[in-house]
């Protein structure tokens, strides 16, 4: 092996890093969270496509006008945004490391979620009421997958979120705890992101 | 070498042709010899850069070698401005020119444009009316209807030589394509839905076309016969078509659309009026509503709140086709396909609409 | 037992006995088979007690090269499938002429394609690549690990788990009929009512999430784990090539999952995205699934360049010519790969710009795709080559890949394609880009990084015989298939009428059996390596004089990859080291931190696939069982805060010196 030694201008030993300190275990979890996330957001994309292609396949069945309420449809993007907001507080509860506060926020983000779902699955239900089930039209089925997704989400979501709880609860807001704090929150907001898609693109450009 | 490697590219089919018939490069349509024209310029540009590539990489390979002291070695060596632009700029070049190409070739031999605007064959009749030739895919055969003279086969198709064909296609119920390489590519037949193909035919003779595109178990055997001929023989043709028995109805159609393979040619004397909207309408049996109906209540302003179409109006019911291709015991038994088990009889509590069945609610529905 | 009662209805969904398709006998020559090879290693797992070590050291290791290595064994095994898959059709193929049928009728020589097409993509190309990467990429960058090392053994778990749902689809039941995209609306609930299409959704369901995660987990490995001094523009090429690998696979795999669960509404729930009626587009199948579909070739193929580009520069003796020019035809390859998804369905009957647009778009890859291939030849101009078996393999692919890469562009002139799609020439290009490409690759990276995993080099005769047999049977099988797609002969086709044919099909036929060859060639290269490890010993860490970090530390690595984090101040860094004098560190070790073995993600993947298999069968409660345990199991092991621990200086001291020892005593 030619080891062209041209030059002595480093001592060996600068090659490798003697003195390591540890790095923090999960610092990397929020980054890899958050492209996650971002492919997570390509589903939404392509059900949004869908809904786009199939949006005007009513199959001379039901159509937006027909069934959509809005009054209903405004309380329920309230609640979401509300339980955005109360999740605000609860990160700062957490900077200041007030573990009853940030339960207690986080309890009120968890109602708000459930009522939206609520809200949600009571509409499903005077829709398919009316007839216009999922099964209905290629219209229908891109609207219930889409919305339906969403659901699902803010589901799993809760279900995190009660999960949550019990763990500061029980180990307090320690650092692994903080991360999935600041996680859920990601995913929580990402939620209300996406919801805002479906109300302007879903709902409000078909009702004017 | 231009010329050289132009050269080399023309004569290879010339080579190749005696070991078979390579029909796409030897087409005896004028649309298809274009496309082949393309193939071929297509060819002889890459060649260009294609074949020094290949020369280098053994030149360089054998120049470099380990053992051949006498060559140069230059370790550090892994820059050079003029170098790396003209590594972007050869090939760059070449793509300008193909990429030329190919915007002119693809508007010119769009498959929905009118031969009499493009061809550039003498032969080619551009005054008269095209030949019209409706295309059903049915599973697994392919039905032909000529509109201008009310005669109808089943895999067998037929044009006079240098007039113009104009196809229209749909399907039944599964994705097809369509191809007759001797006249022009390929071109899919969706169900509900019509594509179009310009083509001609200039020498006579007999020729294939089939599916081009995967169906389902009779796929292999969903071929034809292509006979060019001359308008006397094309004539001649269509009067004995016309003294078939068979007419083509919406029962004789319904009859003809279940599935079955290698089915023989048929010739049908007469077509109903309207059959081919229908069938592109998915709705030949009656009562369906057609699809084109449906379509102008959905861009009707009006909400359709006041009438309620009875949603089995809208249903196509189209004939498994599952069940071909020798026995298929597993797991597509009734209730979940709506089909009698093979080995097991139907039991009781099983009843034909498989009510309180397991299989989701939508493949309960008899056929 | 298995009537069909409302009890074992309820109990077994719509699987009878009737499911197992005892009255194939090719299956049950295949199933008597994999009984007695399964049984025996069974046994001898048993009887050598070795279920405690498999456990503790591979199926709950989060050791990045011990999943990386599972992968790659994952691959063979299920190459070992797709093979006989391939044989099967070219021999059916060779015989089935003017009348005769052939050996495999068409419900079942349908699978067959399907099966074939679907696990070389998916089981064997993708965790061959995933292997290949997972092994490497911390190695080449001075990590220690991946990012999320628990994630890293579920995500191979979940691709285990695919694979398995795939292979049980051979012994019950049946696999989809469809081709391997599965196109509605043949795929759909009308027209395939049995559970071969369930198979087809469900393992590519629970395989995908295993990609998609494992694409995260190497994304954020690359940025967030180099060594220190290791900027951007010092990453060796494989590790940039994976970085945009891992790009497209996140950005590709969920639209896969979408698709795949739209279709798989379609056939549970009756909704009508791709049906015929009720507002249904099949169309937008074809759109969707090919937005994820082009991306994917690219997905197997850029992992491969990075190899080739790694192994031109170590034999050639030389940097690597015009690195910043790779970096960015690879950048552009990765964003261009999403433009031209379009030119699988030219003939569908788009308008004329449309379809110029996208053949356009589709040649202008092959701008800085050539480029890649120049910089390849230039970095072996003026190099001193060695012509070890890893260079013989990429000489062969570049030649090879020229040419499919020239059919490719062809395919994108739409008129040409009009021609030629859905025949046997497509089939020969992609065979030609895959096979040269991704095969050759895989090939030339198992010979090259061989003995980095194992400790000693890989017999150099039987990987001769393998290579010509495989270069030679390549050319044999698919040149062929070009010639037919001119003769117009479509794809997936069972049988022929026109005798004139069948000469072409037997060379074709003869070229695969040389590949067979050439794959026992492989296997007798393992084993004859094996037994000659001690010969083929390599004690130094670098048998090839490499220029980037997996050489500077030993082989096999040991757990931690590197006593101390390598400091990196050129591209090529472990040549800048040598040049360098660099000297190991001696003494002064310290305790490393390291994830625990856990055994969550195999527990959790198994829990999917039970899912998947209950899905398809209609099993309902245990469909329901799994998903909610699945759940509750996650949940669980959320609590779980104690996953990590420190090997002791001690340890890692007498590790270091034993390599040293070692490495004295044998250079
Ligand atoms: C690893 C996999 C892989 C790779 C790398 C490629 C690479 C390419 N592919 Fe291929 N392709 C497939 C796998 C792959 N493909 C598969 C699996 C299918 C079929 C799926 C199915 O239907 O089942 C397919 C189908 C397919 C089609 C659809 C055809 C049809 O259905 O009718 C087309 C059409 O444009 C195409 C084009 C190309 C092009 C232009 C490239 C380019 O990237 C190639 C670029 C490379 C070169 C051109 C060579 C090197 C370049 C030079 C030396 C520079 C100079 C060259 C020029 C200027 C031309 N491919
Ligand atoms: C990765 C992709 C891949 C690979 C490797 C292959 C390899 C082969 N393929 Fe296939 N093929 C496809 C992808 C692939 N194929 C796809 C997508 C289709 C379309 C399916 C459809 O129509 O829906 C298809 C279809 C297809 C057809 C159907 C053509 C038709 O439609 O009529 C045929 C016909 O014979 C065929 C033949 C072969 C043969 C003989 C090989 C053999 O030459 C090669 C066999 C290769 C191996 C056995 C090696 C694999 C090894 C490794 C990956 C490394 C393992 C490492 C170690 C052992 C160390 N293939
Ligand atoms: Cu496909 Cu219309
Ligand atoms: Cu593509």
């Amino acid at each position: 092996m030619a080891h062209a030694a041209n030059s002595q201008n480093a001592p060996p030993e600068s090659f490798f890093e003697l003195n390591e300190h540890g790095h923090e275990t999960g610092s990397s979890t929020m980054l890899g969270f958050w492209i996650y996330l971002m492919s997570d957001c390509l589903i939404f994309a392509v059900l949004f496509a869908t809904y786009g292609v199939l949006g005007a396949n009513y199959a001379a069945g039901p159509r937006p006008e027909d069934i959509f309420e809005l009054p209903l449809l405004a309380v329920n993007t309230a609640m979401l945004l509300f339980s955005s907001i109360t999740y605000g507080f609860a990160m700062i509860a957490m900077q200041a490391r007030q573990t009853k506060m940030v339960l207690l926020w986080l309890a009120v983000t968890g109602v708000f979620g459930a009522l939206f779902l609520g809200i949600e699955l009571y509409e499903f239900g005077v829709f398919i009421g009316e007839g216009a089930s999922p099964q209905r039209s290629g219209f229908l089925s891109a609207f219930f997958t889409l919305v339906g997704t969403h659901g699902l989400h803010v589901t799993f979501g809760i279900v995190w979120l009660v999960t949550l709880m019990v763990q500061i609860q029980k180990y307090g807001l320690i650092s692994a705890n903080r991360r999935r704090i600041m996680c859920l929150s990601m995913f929580w907001h990402f939620l209300d992101v996406v919801w805002i898609g479906v109300f302007t693109f879903v709902y409000l450009i078909r009702m004017i | 070498m231009r010329h050289f490697t132009l050269f080399t590219v023309l004569s290879l089919p010339l080579l190749l042709s005696a070991c078979g018939d390579l029909v796409v490069l030897f087409p005896d349509g004028d649309i298809a010899a274009r496309q082949r024209d393309m193939m071929l310029i297509a060819t002889g540009l890459m060649l260009l850069i294609i074949v020094p590539v290949i020369a280098m990489t053994f030149w360089f390979a054998w120049r470099y070698r380990a053992a051949n002291k006498a060559a140069r070695y230059e370790a550090d060596w892994d820059h050079s401005t003029k170098l790396e632009l003209a590594i972007w700029a050869a090939p760059l070049l070449i793509i300008i020119i193909l990429g030329a190409v190919t915007w002119v070739g693809t508007h010119l031999l769009d498959p929905y444009r009118p031969l009499d605007e493009i061809t550039t064959s003498e032969t080619v009749d551009t005054e008269g009316e095209p030949l019209v030739v409706e295309v059903v895919a049915l599973n697994w055969k392919w039905l032909f209807v000529y509109p201008e003279y009310g005669i109808a086969t089943v895999n067998e198709l037929a044009a006079p030589v240098d007039r113009p064909i104009r196809f229209e296609l749909t399907a039944e119920s599964v994705m097809n394509a369509f191809y007759v390489p001797t006249l022009a590519g390929m071109i899919y037949a969706m169900p509900g839905m019509e594509t179009k193909l310009h083509a001609v035919v200039n020498k006579e003779g007999t020729y294939d076309g089939f599916a081009s595109h995967y169906n389902g178990a009779g796929f292999s055997d969903m071929r034809f016969k292509f006979y060019g001929q001359t308008p006397e023989q094309f004539d001649a043709w269509v009067e004995e078509v016309r003294q078939a028995d068979d007419e083509l109805n919406q029962q004789s159609y319904l009859r003809l659309a279940y599935p079955s393979e290698a089915d023989p040619v048929r010739y049908f004397s007469s077509v109903q009026h309207g059959l081919y909207q229908r069938i592109l309408g998915m709705c030949v049996q009656d009562g369906k509503m057609c699809v084109q109906e449906i379509m102008n209540i959905d861009n009707s302003e009006s909400s359709g709140e006041e009438e309620h179409v009875d949603v089995d109006r809208l249903r196509y019911e189209t004939f498994p086709i599952d069940e071909f291709g020798g026995h298929s015991p597993q797991g597509a038994t009734a209730p979940a396909s709506g089909r009698i088990p093979h080995t097991d009889r139907m039991l009781e509590g099983d009843r034909e609409d498989g009510a309180g069945s397991i299989a989701p609610s939508q493949l309960n529905r008899s056929h | 037992m298995l009537a069909n009662t409302d009890l074992s209805r309820f109990i077994f969904g719509r699987l009878t006995l009737d499911s197992i398709p005892y009255h194939e006998p090719i299956l049950i020559v295949t199933f008597l088979g994999v009984v007695v090879l399964g049984g025996a290693l069974l046994a001898a797992v048993t009887y050598y007690r070795w279920w405690g070590y498999l456990w503790h050291e591979w199926i709950t290791s989060v050791d990045h090269k011990r999943i990386g290595v599972m992968y790659i064994i994952l691959a063979i095994v299920m190459l070992l499938r797709g093979f006989a898959d391939a044989i099967l059709m070219r021999t059916q193929q060779a015989i089935a002429f003017g009348g005769n049928e052939g050996f495999l009728p068409a419900h079942h020589y349908d699978q067959v394609f399907t099966a074939h097409g679907v696990i070389m993509i998916f089981f064997v190309a993708m965790p061959m690549i995933t292997g290949i990467m997972n092994y490497i990429i911390p190695l080449q960058i001075g990590a220690r690990d991946v990012a999320f090392p628990f994630l890293n053994n579920f995500s191979f778990w979940m691709t285990a788990g695919g694979a398995m749902l795939i292979m049980i689809s051979l012994f019950v039941g049946e696999f989809a009929r469809t081709g391997w995209l599965a196109f509605p609306p043949l795929s759909g609930a009308e027209f395939s009512p049995g559970v071969g299409v369930d198979y087809y959704i469900w393992g590519l369901q629970v395989a995908g999430v295993g990609t998609l995660l494992s694409g995260v987990n190497l994304l954020v490995t690359v940025i967030k784990m180099r060594a220190p001094g290791m900027t951007m523009m010092r990453l060796p090429v494989f590790v940039w090539s994976s970085l945009c690998t891992n790009v497209l696979i996140v950005a590709a795999f969920p639209v896969l999952t979408a698709v795949l669960t739209l279709l798989s509404l379609d056939r549970y729930a009756g909704t009508h995205f791709f049906t015929n009626d009720m507002g249904g587009n099949s169309m937008m199948y074809f759109n969707l699934i090919w937005i994820w579909g082009h991306p994917e070739v690219y997905i197997l193929i850029l992992p491969l360049f990075g190899v080739f580009s790694e192994i031109t520069s170590t034999f050639s003796g030389k940097r690597l010519f015009a690195y910043t020019s790779m970096v960015y035809a690879l950048v552009v390859i990765t964003i261009l790969s999403y433009l031209v998804w379009l030119h699988h369905f030219f003939t569908m009957g788009n308008g004329a710009t449309v379809n110029s647009f996208f053949g356009i778009t589709t040649m202008i890859i092959s701008i800085p795709t050539g480029v890649k291939v120049f910089n390849w030849l230039f970095t072996m101009y003026e190099g001193r080559i060695r012509f070890e078996l890893p260079m013989m393999w990429t000489i062969a692919f570049i030649v090879t890949f020229v040419i499919g890469g020239m059919s490719g562009v062809l395919l994108a002139v739409p008129p040409v394609d009009f021609t030629v799609h859905n025949s046997l020439f497509l089939v020969a290009h992609f065979h030609n880009v895959i096979i040269g490409g991704v095969l050759f690759g895989s090939f030339a990276a198992i010979n090259y990084w061989f003995p980095k995993a194992f400790g000693f080099k890989l017999d150099v005769f039987w990987g001769k015989v393998s290579f010509w047999c495989w270069v030679v049977g390549f050319y044999f099988a698919f040149m062929p298939l070009y010639v037919l797609g001119l003769m117009g002969v479509t794809r997936r086709l069972r049988e022929f009428d026109d005798p004139s044919l069948q000469i072409w099909f037997v060379i074709a036929a003869f070229g695969a059996a040389l590949i067979a060859a050439g794959i026992a060639a492989l296997l007798l290269q393992f084993y004859v390596s094996v037994r000659d490890r001690k010969k083929l010993i390599d004690a130094t860490g670098d048998p090839w004089d490499g220029r980037t970090l997996e050489w500077a530390t030993s082989s096999p690595p040991p757990q931690y990859n590197f006593a101390f984090t390598p400091i990196v101040r050129d591209l090529d860094a472990f040549t800048d080291m040598k040049r360098n004098d660099f000297r190991r560190p001696g003494d002064g070790f310290r305790p490393i931190h390291m994830p625990k073995n856990t055994e969550a993600g195999v527990i959790l993947a198994g829990l999917s696939t039970v899912c998947g298999f209950a899905l398809i069968w209609y099993i309902w409660w245990l469909a329901a069982l799994s998903f909610f345990g699945l759940i509750g199991y996650a949940i669980w092991h959320s609590f779980n805060y104690d996953r990590d621990y420190h090997i002791p200086a001690d340890e890692v001291a007498e590790t270091e010196q034993a390599y040293a020892s070692l490495a004295a005593g044998r250079s």
